[in-house]
């Protein structure tokens, strides 16, 4: 296979499309689940930019921000899975704006 | 030559008296205060005399600038202030007039404070005010004479404030301070004037330099405008026209207080600081007769008030103002020596004045006025006997100290080198004055029936430790003028000639402004007539006769008398409204300005609104500001998106830049 015959713009557009289907996913969402998706999503984009660029420029720094980016992205699914558990355990329900009692 | 060569120990012994007094007095008993207190002063006062043996034994050519240096105190380019005493003549008998008096006091407020709270305090305040005067007459710079001079000034404060919640005392003690503050202002522009002209603080390097001046013409030279600046500080020190104000009220003090600092030492310091300065005063003949007029005023203007006071106390405040201006009166026409002959007699019968009255107040219970008084005499026989010689000394009866200093002056003005017959009229008015004055006090106090409830006062003479000073100051109100007598008869001046060396040493070639000894010729005999029958000694008998005929002969005379003046018997009675106008002209619009601009406007307006501007910005902007935190967690989504976007935007924007 030949990579270099895809140009990068295209691996760029569709990055910029995830990421803005993330992005509106994230603002729009109510199920806290979804919006963590959406941020998963986002990431991701941000990592398909990133072997993008990695490729088109023969470096390899931007895989290392790739592993980076999964390694802290498990992390937060670990952390932020145990708080949705907790939230719901607590609240009975998942929907963001119902849980808004941390405020002035 | 020990203490000599040693004179820091005469102004330390009283510091260490207050420092101990001050820092330990309160655990101590009295006797253990009054061995410390008295003691330093015992032992200062051994020195000085142990330091006038030593320096009359000197050669003539080492004086009149003997100096002691101690320490550099300040250097700063040609600035240099050195820790410098001094002793000449005038030192000597300043030294001799502080130490002598304040022992006298010391040992008279033993028995006079006994019964009082905070006796530590009082000896501890006593003696470092001794230590600060001392200071003030040893110093050898303008710098070192400055910090006794504002020394004396802060314990005088703490004196007269002494009953401290007596409102009217911490008023007094107030106004006092700040009186003596408007003329220290003219003080120290006029020192910074003196270094700018002379560039040295140093009495001698200053005397050396204006020696080789001539006298300035009639005008506001150099020299004149610097005199008339330290003279303004010395009105304000020795209470003179305009600035006397603050010493009637200053005798809400203690009454050995009034005694030693507003009456023998403290006020004098002007009259000193004058005599002291009397090469560059020579030389400014304006200042000179400001000096002489502020002063003949000064004297005809109190004596005046003191004619119908009634508190025992202030009728003797005004005495002294009166008696300052002749001082000044003296210091004006030249004769700086017969300033402080006055100066030195002053000191012991107004001392002696003071702590008799003192005295009679103890034997009255505390009650100061003359209309409840009476027929004191046989009770307190020491007292009547100590102050009626100190009123015949200030009335100047001839024979008491008052006569040869008082005479002295009056004959300065008359016949000397700056002789001014309107001044002399003045003087010799007030002279007649204050004789009405001192004996209308004494018949009042000490004649006539008693006024007083003789069941509720008991009247007692008061203990040895205020007896006897009393007559230690009578026997010096008696001969304190002796050193004069030979004068009557044509011999000479011995205290005038013993000051001859300060006054001589840079004065003026032209104006001969220290008289010699008098050169008058006639027989012994025809000069003592004269002296005997002068118009101070004829209005002086007057006074006498007229206070008889008021208050012994026909009591009724004076209610007629203010009856019939009552215009200017009101006037006088209210000491000519000068503190009304005072307070009108002054007190009040500087109150008004410092409420309604300084206060409400400057403070509260501009100063606190922009601190509480600050903090409300802050509050207002917060609270708008917190209700971002709305708890939507979708909302704090939009604004990461929001910002996110912004950091985006404006990354792109500066790269473009860039490139």
């Amino acid at each position: 296979m030949n990579f270099s015959v895809i140009p990068i713009s295209y691996y760029l557009v569709l990055s910029a499309v995830l990421f803005g289907l993330g992005m509106v996913a994230f603002v729009f969402k109510r199920n806290i689940i979804t919006i963590f998706m959406a941020i998963e999503l986002m990431l991701n984009a941000v990592n398909l930019a990133f072997v993008a660029f990695a490729r088109a420029h023969n470096q390899l720094d931007g895989l290392v921000f790739v592993f980076f980016v999964i390694v802290v992205a498990a992390a937060e699914a670990a952390v932020g899975l145990a708080i949705v558990i907790s939230v719901y355990v607590n609240r009975q329900t998942l929907n963001i704006e119902r849980i808004n009692l941390l405020k002035f | 030559m020990p203490i000599l060569d040693h004179l820091w120990i005469i102004v330390a012994l009283p510091l260490l008296g207050s420092a101990i007094n001050g820092l330990l007095g309160k655990k101590f008993s009295k006797p253990v205060v009054n061995a410390v207190g008295i003691g330093a002063l015992t032992l200062a006062f051994v020195s000085a005399v142990e330091a006038v043996r030593e320096f009359a034994q000197l050669p003539a050519d080492q004086i009149p600038f003997l100096t002691k240096t101690y320490f550099t105190w300040i250097h700063a380019g040609i600035f240099q202030v050195d820790y410098r005493f001094q002793v000449d003549q005038l030192t000597v008998v300043m030294l001799l007039v502080v130490t002598g008096v304040a022992l006298l006091v010391h040992i008279y407020s033993a028995g006079y404070m006994a019964h009082e709270e905070g006796y530590y305090r009082f000896f501890s305040y006593l003696n470092l005010f001794v230590f600060f005067m001392l200071n003030l007459v040893l110093a050898a710079n303008v710098i070192v004479m400055f910090v006794g001079w504002e020394g004396v000034g802060l314990c005088s404060y703490l004196l007269v404030g002494f009953w401290f919640l007596k409102p009217s005392a911490i008023s007094a003690g107030k106004k006092a301070f700040i009186t003596t503050r408007i003329g220290d202002f003219g003080f120290t522009i006029g020192i910074m004037l003196l270094f700018w002209t002379f560039h040295s603080v140093d009495y001698k390097t200053i005397f050396e330099q204006a020696n080789k001046l001539a006298v300035e013409p009639w005008g506001l030279g150099t020299l004149t405008v610097i005199c008339i600046l330290l003279f303004v500080g010395a009105a304000g020190k020795s209470a003179q026209l305009p600035l006397y104000v603050w010493l009637p009220d200053a005798m809400e003090g203690p009454t050995p207080v009034s005694a030693l600092i507003h009456a023998a030492t403290m006020v004098t310091a002007g009259v000193y600081m004058v005599a002291r300065m009397n090469p560059l005063f020579s030389r400014a003949p304006l200042a000179m007769f400001i000096v002489a007029l502020i002063g003949a005023l000064t004297a005809f203007f109190a004596a005046t008030i003191g004619l119908l006071q009634t508190d025992i106390k202030k009728v003797l405040a005004y005495s002294t103002i009166s008696q300052l201006g002749y001082m000044f009166l003296a210091c004006g026409v030249g004769a700086y020596a017969s300033g402080v002959f006055h100066l030195m007699t002053h000191a012991f019968f107004k001392g002696l004045l003071f702590l008799a009255a003192g005295s009679v107040i103890h034997a009255m219970g505390g009650d100061q006025e003359m209309p409840h008084m009476g027929g004191l005499r046989t009770k307190i026989p020491i007292t009547f006997w100590t102050m009626f010689i100190a009123t015949f000394a200030i009335a100047g009866i001839p024979g008491f100290a008052g006569f040869f200093s008082k005479d002295a002056i009056l004959e300065a003005v008359k016949d000397g080198p700056n002789a001014n017959f309107w001044l002399w009229l003045l003087g010799v008015v007030a002279a007649g004055m204050t004789s009405f004055y001192m004996f209308r006090l004494i018949f009042l106090t000490f004649f006539g029936k008693p006024r007083y409830d003789e069941h509720k006062v008991h009247v007692h003479e008061s203990p040895a430790s205020m007896t006897g000073p009393l007559v230690v100051l009578a026997i010096l109100s008696t001969v304190g003028g002796w050193f004069a007598a030979p004068k009557l008869v044509g011999g000479p001046d011995h205290f005038t000639n013993f000051l001859h060396p300060v006054f001589a040493a840079y004065a003026p070639e032209s104006g001969a402004a220290v008289p010699e000894a008098a050169a008058e010729v006639g027989s012994p005999a025809m000069m003592l007539f004269h002296a005997l029958t002068g118009w101070p000694v004829i209005v002086g008998l007057l006074g006498l006769a007229l206070a008889w005929w008021f208050y012994i002969k026909s009591p009724d005379t004076p209610k007629k008398l203010a009856q019939s003046l009552s215009g200017p018997y009101k006037l006088i009675h209210n000491k000519y409204y000068v503190d009304e106008i005072y307070n009108f002209l002054i007190i009040a619009p500087l109150l008004w300005i410092s409420t309604h601009v300084l206060w409400h406007f400057v403070d509260e307006g501009v100063i606190d609104g922009t601190v509480n501007g600050t903090a409300r910005v802050a509050r207002e902007t917060g609270s708008h500001v917190r209700e971002l935190q709305s708890g939507n967690t979708r909302s704090y989504a939009t604004w990461v998106v929001i910002g996110g976007a912004g950091v985006t935007v404006l990354m792109l924007g500066l790269w473009g830049m860039v490139r």
